[in-house]
């Protein structure tokens, strides 16, 4: 990696080779750097990187539950302040703790207003218990407890928005990101954690094994999603969207076919129709955020 | 010099006194006046602490939890369903050896929701690693909570510990208490010492996983340190006793037991009931004593096995339900165990549930019952609406 700061997230630890949210966690410690305090959820960066008496982790780190990473980083932000100390607390959490089981301390923590930075590396399902669907699943994607089936087209809901519900809180700072792009990535990390107050930062993560697909694959994935329209990068400062990726968008097919976890809108024939309601819920992200280029005429 | 105070507020000042950094609760009826009067405290600057108003029982113990892994003195409190919320929270403190202290206002557990006292809450959490202390008045569930912390953060311990007070007839009494100056306090209970933190000058990973090459040694050196528990405890509240007058040396206090051939063990205020009803029958020629457990995690048998080694008969009160099991009562059982090698007769007498009082007639009732051999029951049970 061109960068050259130091790392705080060892190799060596247990990820899958390609694992999307091991590669987050190695560029949002090299944001981050030495002087912070890393509160983990359940999940799987926290089971593949802590297996006791190892740890990847060379900033203090601290897990507690699946459901409490945002409550526990409120205790050690009060506990830091009065003891005059200044280190940056930073959540990295899983989608399953973010958007689900870990809502009500995340809500309380934002609403309270600690200088906390909360970031969710989404790879859309429970990955670590073996790939059940989540409130961060995409619709029709098949997971184990939203299989694809001969009365089921895969996950029946869309993806929830849990930016706009933490901008809701009042965060200053609410973003998305991708490992497809560890620079701009970073640079979000760094905002965050230097902005004060709760913000959030959502990391699209892609996971080879829960979506399948090759795991030297997984930065295209990456970049695929937001070629697609399906994952949108954008910043919001004060809930206002201040800045996008913007794309040459390509039909959500070619992403679709390129994981398993979609395969079964392809085969054994296309189902056009349920394509054609993901490539809407493409075409309305792209208008509510203005992702696409517009050719110059 | 006495002063007239609510139990709640009482506890409140022993909070004060014991300077925690972080205080972070959520409010929960009886545990309230407590919360309540820490915030004005807080607000007027008595007390230099960040007050955390979560938004859950669960955000409460989880945000002291991450307070005190990075090096600051915490404390909380709630009772019954806030208690039961945070059960997943309790536990890991305990996993992690955080010595927080944590006031529980003892309040019977739903359905039926009620609101008034029995010690269920805090008994359903028995074997989670927290300590356990029972208190029969406010002065002494004020002094439990000095005593608590000093076990607690002893590094020979790093045990967290609940200090239970009955709701409604300990919080929301007034009653006379002798509350310490600060520099007392402070020369007994010095700035919290953490064995770990969390510091990025000293980076260390706390709370990770184990696999079944470890977690089992884990789970042995808890129960060690609560084993060594019972030691410091005696030491804290003996050294509680020659600064401050009050003695707690003992995890056990009796009274009147010398030569009393039938014995009755409680916990809480219901002490205060039964010392009256133990005066009345010992007037009338009976030879019966009180018990009282100020400590049922670490359980001291010991101590209750010498206690109870001239007796005849015991009967315990119990204000929990030990559901299922041919012994009625949670405290029973233990006192069973403690007393198994001499044979004498134990007897869980279950009362008291979700605020019913418990009179002196009771007592005295109880008390013939364990003479006469009746089995584990009831007592005040109202037949006409079963």
């Amino acid at each position: 990696m061109a960068d050259e700061r130091p790392e705080f997230f060892e190799s060596g630890h247990r990820a899958c080779g390609g694992c999307g949210p091991a590669l987050a966690g190695r560029l949002i410690m090299k944001a981050a750097g030495e002087n912070t305090i890393v509160v983990a959820s359940t999940g799987c960066m926290e089971v593949f990187s802590t297996p006791y008496p190892e740890t990847a982790w060379k900033t203090p780190w601290i897990h507690s539950l699946f459901q409490n990473a945002a409550a526990v980083a409120s205790g050690i932000e009060s506990s830091i302040k009065m003891q005059g100390r200044d280190e940056k607390v930073v959540v990295i959490a899983g989608d399953g703790a973010t958007f689900d089981i870990g809502v009500l301390c995340i809500s309380g923590a934002f609403e309270r207003g600690h200088d906390i930075t909360y970031i969710c590396y989404d790879n859309e399902a429970y990955m670590n218990t073996g790939i059940q669907r989540s409130g961060a699943t995409p619709y029709d994607a098949s997971t184990t407890t939203s299989p694809a089936g001969k009365n089921s087209t895969g996950n029946s809901r869309p993806k929830k928005d849990m930016p706009a519900i933490l901008a809701a809180h009042g965060a200053p700072y609410v973003a998305t990101a991708s490992i497809a792009y560890p620079t701009d990535m970073m640079k979000k990390v760094e905002k965050a954690i230097n902005t004060k107050g709760p913000c959030y930062l959502q990391v699209h993560a892609p996971c080879c094994t829960g979506w399948g697909f090759d795991g030297a694959k997984t930065m295209e994935i990456g970049k695929a999603a937001i070629n697609s329209g399906l994952w949108v990068n954008f910043e919001m400062e004060e809930g206002t969207v201040t800045k996008v990726k913007k794309v040459k968008r390509v039909p959500v097919d070619d992403y679709l076919k390129s994981q398993k976890r979609f395969r079964h809108l392809f085969k054994p024939e296309p189902k056009t129709e349920e394509i054609a309601k993901i490539q809407a819920i493409a075409d309305k992200n792209a208008e509510k955020y203005g992702t696409d280029i517009v050719p110059k005429n | 010099m006495l002063q007239i105070m609510e139990g709640s507020h009482a506890v409140a000042e022993a909070v004060k006194l014991s300077r925690p950094q972080v205080v972070s609760a959520y409010p929960i009826t009886p545990q309230t006046h407590i919360v309540e009067r820490l915030a004005e405290i807080v607000a007027d600057g008595e007390l230099d602490a960040d007050y955390i108003c979560v938004e859950s029982e669960f955000s409460a113990l989880s945000s002291c939890l991450g307070a005190s892994a990075a090096g600051s003195r915490v404390y909380s409190a709630t009772t019954s369903q806030g208690l039961a919320f945070m059960a997943e929270v309790v536990f890991n403190v305990a996993g992690m050896r955080l010595p927080i202290v944590m006031t529980i206002a003892n309040r019977s557990l739903g359905a039926p929701l009620s609101i008034w006292n029995d010690q269920q809450d805090s008994l359903f959490l028995r074997d989670s690693g927290w300590m356990q202390l029972y208190a029969e008045d406010a002065q002494e569930a004020m002094d439990l909570h000095f005593i608590a912390y000093k076990a607690a953060e002893n590094h020979e311990v790093l045990l967290p510990a609940f200090v239970c007070f009955d709701g409604f007839i300990l919080t929301h009494t007034f009653e006379p208490v002798d509350i310490p100056k600060q520099e007392e306090i402070d020369a007994y209970l010095p700035a919290f010492n953490p064995y770990q933190r969390l510091d990025a000058k000293d980076p260390i990973s706390f709370g990770m996983y184990a696999t079944p090459d470890y977690y089992q040694e884990f789970r042995y050196e808890i129960n060690a340190a609560m084993t060594r528990a019972k030691k410091v405890l005696r030491e804290a509240g003996a050294e509680f006793g020659e600064m401050f007058g009050r003695d707690y040396s003992g995890l056990v206090e009796e009274y009147r037991l010398d030569d009393a051939d039938t014995a009755i063990v409680a916990m809480g205020s219901v002490c205060g009931t039964i010392k009256d009803a133990v005066d009345e029958m010992r007037d009338d020629g009976k030879k019966v004593g009180l018990l009282k457990l100020r400590s049922f995690r670490p359980f001291p048998y010991e101590d209750v096995r010498t206690a109870l080694a001239g007796v005849s008969n015991v009967a315990v009160l119990e204000k929990n339900i030990n559901i299922g099991s041919r012994m009625l009562g949670a405290v029973g059982l233990e006192v069973k165990d403690a007393v198994y090698k001499n044979g004498t007769p134990v007897y869980s007498y279950v009362g008291g549930l979700g605020g019913r009082d418990i009179r002196r007639k009771d007592v005295k009732m109880i008390t013939e019952w364990a003479e006469t051999g009746r089995n584990d029951c009831f007592f005040g049970l109202r037949e006409e609406v079963l």
